[in-house]
């Protein structure tokens, strides 16, 4: 495993995991867990290059802190997959991918599959701050014009991705957009679209265990009809999706995922004060 | 069976069956008639040669009984304990007739114990083939697949999705009833005969279809992995679990030792399990030991429940409260779970089955809540979709279960399927037989090529 710090917080790790690495395709993810007494975690798929396979993600519960800590060249117990259908990906036309936050992580393999299907692509990535960026030059070289925004301004447009989003829609510029980031700025980004034929897809990251369709943990609700994002998604129609189901949801461990990196620091830091 | 006393077991995971001391199986043994046309031996479905490790047991020679039991089924410890042997063996026993059956599963798991703390013999291998058979999923069929072609010669490489081995053995079963280090060894023992073992690989994503089908001979024991939800208002809000999902967190996460392990579980001080089967008493009795209290909920009566008698039994010492002729309508809550109303049902005439057809009843009192924050839905599962969809030639059952003949070949000549995927969800020892079929399929046509 290589790492790298990308951003404040966030890391990406190139995996070796030739099993994942040969069939993995844009818009699929893998399921990792560290140890014997880890938790499965989904992550999106990056990039894939050789027989490794790149995950990116910021360190926010107790799975992502210690992985975080761990070394270049360390090794995770399991990684599984590649997991999900693939992104729709033919000749739309133009095409516009936008990341949030760590989910503009998951735009490079997406927007490289959409241009080599003859797509025009633009990027449009966001985070609260210039700290948060990531990805930038590789996005550049990825999509035929990238437009980078900051909430607070502190770099390229002052705004959200919503905004650039909008004035391609007014200028009837876009035949298809993919929107990744978290649920609550999926869901906003993608009024942008509403009413209109532009097909806009989002990829859902609820809470899953196997991830391989045999528990039920990531079910959403989409036009009204169950599915499971972990085999009939994680990709759908951003417009058919129930958002506030899909939040609540994800919040059903708040309270123990709070005791877990808690006791993960106290943890961590005895084990510092040791040595 | 000897059970460790109710209020201990609440306490742990510990299995609840003690088994039979050295003493007490050759008596039980000593009770066999050795009949010359054994009816038992119709009754199992992978054809154990009852009568005759029975009598090595009576004989005091549990070397020889091991070795007769393991010729035909290399997970004795494992269907000692789980096997339904009431309504198979034992339910064909002649001595149950006028009195009670010799005690078939019990003396199945003291062989298969015995051997695991006396040493193991290996079974016998046929020459190397050179053939190789790709085997999908590491259940209960895939194992037994894998055994037979490998006791054939042929090279065996397993795919398994999870990152351990066992499916339902691992990921369903709690500890209670199949104790996780017996699923690892009995399993260890199949592997031990040479097979290559791939977690972490989803067969049709990891590995392509047209890379699997490239081995010389594919069997699918995929399994019903895929759980059903009743489609009630309210099944989404957190707080309700398949038991699937439940029984997963515990057993292959140990969200029963959260924090110490990273995987949550919702322990719930009041749960409602939904259904009447094994997997309904599995998840109600893991409930009860994470410390709610149970209500387990039933469309029929008590007596109509399909799970085995002795779990129901088990169920009830561990004080796990029955609802039974009552169905729920809808969950309570939101976001959170906060109830659960039922319908009470009225039992109808009978159907195919012989169990009357419950219909809702109309007017007062028909509608009742309890007041649960935890529901876990036990209503059954369906053949995993992932593997049979992505292959294109595959003809599949309406419900989306591989389609077999009885020789477990599918609609693609060097295919063959077992297990729950192939029949639909049924139990470990079926799973086991007709994969023992399929296998005699692989090996036959693999000698004749």
């Amino acid at each position: 495993m290589k790492r790298n710090q990308i951003a404040d917080n966030i890391f990406e790790y190139w995996i070796n995991a030739p099993h994942v690495a040969k069939n993995g395709r844009a818009g699929q993810f893998v399921v990792i867990r560290i140890d014997e007494h880890g938790e499965r975690i989904p992550l999106t798929i990056s990039a894939i290059r050789g027989d490794d396979v790149r995950i990116v993600f910021m360190a926010v519960g107790k799975t992502t802190h210690q992985l975080a800590a761990l070394e270049e060249g360390e090794s995770i117990q399991d990684i599984a997959g590649p997991l999900g259908t693939p992104s729709e990906v033919k000749n739309w036309g133009r095409c516009a991918v936008i990341g949030g936050g760590v989910g503009i992580a998951c735009l490079p393999i997406l927007a490289r599959e959409l241009r080599e299907a003859g797509n025009k692509v633009t990027g449009i990535i966001g985070a609260r701050n210039e700290g948060l960026l990531l990805l930038e030059d590789e996005l550049r070289d990825a999509c035929d014009e990238l437009v980078v925004c900051t909430d607070d301004g502190s770099k390229g447009h002052h705004g959200f991705p919503a905004d650039i989003l909008k004035e391609m829609v007014a200028a009837e510029a876009l035949d298809a957009v993919w929107i990744i980031g978290p649920a609550i700025m999926m869901k906003i980004t993608s009024f942008a679209t509403l009413d209109t034929d532009i097909r806009t897809f989002v990829s859902l990251n609820p809470i899953m265990v196997d991830g391989t369709g045999m528990c039920g943990s990531c079910r959403v609700t989409i036009g009204g009809e169950t599915k499971f994002a972990c085999v009939d998604g994680p990709e759908f129609d951003a417009h058919q999706v129930d958002w506030d189901e899909l939040m609540n949801r994800q919040r059903t461990y708040t309270g123990q995922e709070k005791e877990s990196l808690e006791r993960y620091h106290e943890h961590t830091c005895r084990c510092g004060e040791k040595k | 069976m000897n059970r460790r006393p109710a209020e201990e077991r609440l306490l742990d995971f510990g299995e609840v069956a003690t088994g039979l001391s050295e003493d007490s199986a050759v008596l039980e043994a000593l009770r066999c008639m050795g009949c010359p046309k054994p009816l038992c031996v119709d009754g199992c479905p992978v054809s154990i040669d009852i009568p005759g490790f029975i009598k090595a047991i009576a004989e005091e020679d549990f070397r020889t009984a091991a070795r007769i039991v393991k010729a035909e089924n290399m997970l004795p410890a494992i269907c000692g304990r789980v096997c339904p042997q009431e309504a198979q063996c034992q339910g064909t026993c002649i001595l149950g007739k006028k009195g009670k059956p010799v005690r078939i599963g019990d003396l199945e798991r003291f062989v298969a114990d015995w051997e695991r703390e006396n040493g193991v013999e290996a079974p016998e291998t046929a020459p190397a083939t050179g053939k190789h058979v790709a085997v999908v999923g590491s259940g209960p069929a895939g194992i037994t697949a894998a055994s037979e072609c490998l006791r054939a010669g042929h090279e065996v490489t397993i795919f398994e999705s999870l990152h351990a081995a066992g499916g339902v053995l691992t990921y369903g079963i709690p500890a209670f009833r199949m104790p996780k280090d017996i699923v690892k060894f009995e399993i260890g023992q199949v592997l031990g005969l040479g097979a290559e073992l791939k977690l972490n690989h989803i067969v049709g994503r990891s590995v392509a279809v047209d890379e699997l089908l490239a081995y010389d001979a594919v069997f699918i024991g995929t399994g019903a992995g895929l759980p059903y939800f009743m489609g009630i208002p309210g099944e989404n809000y957190s707080g309700v679990y398949s038991a699937n999902e439940f029984l997963t967190r515990v057993n292959l996460m140990h969200a029963e030792k959260f924090p110490e392990f990273d995987t949550p579980i919702i322990r719930g001080s009041r749960v409602a399990v939904v259904g009447g089967g094994n997997v309904a008493m599995d998840a109600a009795r893991v409930a009860r030991r994470l410390g709610a209290k149970v209500y387990l909920i039933y469309r029929r009566r008590e007596d109509d429940l399909p799970a085995r008698e002795e779990e129901v039994e088990n169920a009830v010492q561990e004080g796990v409260e029955f609802v039974c002729c009552a169905n729920p309508t809808k969950i309570l809550g939101g976001p959170e779970v906060q109830g659960i109303e039922c319908n009470r049902m009225d039992m109808c005439e009978l159907d195919e089955s012989g169990r009357p057809i419950p219909r809702p009843c109309t007017g007062e009192g028909s509608i009742f809540t309890l007041d649960v924050d935890v529901v876990i839905e036990a209503i059954g599962q369906g053949p995993n979709p992932l593997l049979a969809g992505l292959i294109p030639d595959l003809k599949r059952g309406r419900r989306g279960n591989i389609e077999v003949d009885e020789d477990g070949r599918t609609s693609i000549p060097h295919v063959f399927a077992g297990g729950d995927i192939a029949t639909g969800a049924a139990t470990v020892i079926w799973a086991m037989g007709s994969a023992k079929k399929a296998a005699a399929s692989i090996n036959k046509m693999l000698a004749e090529n």
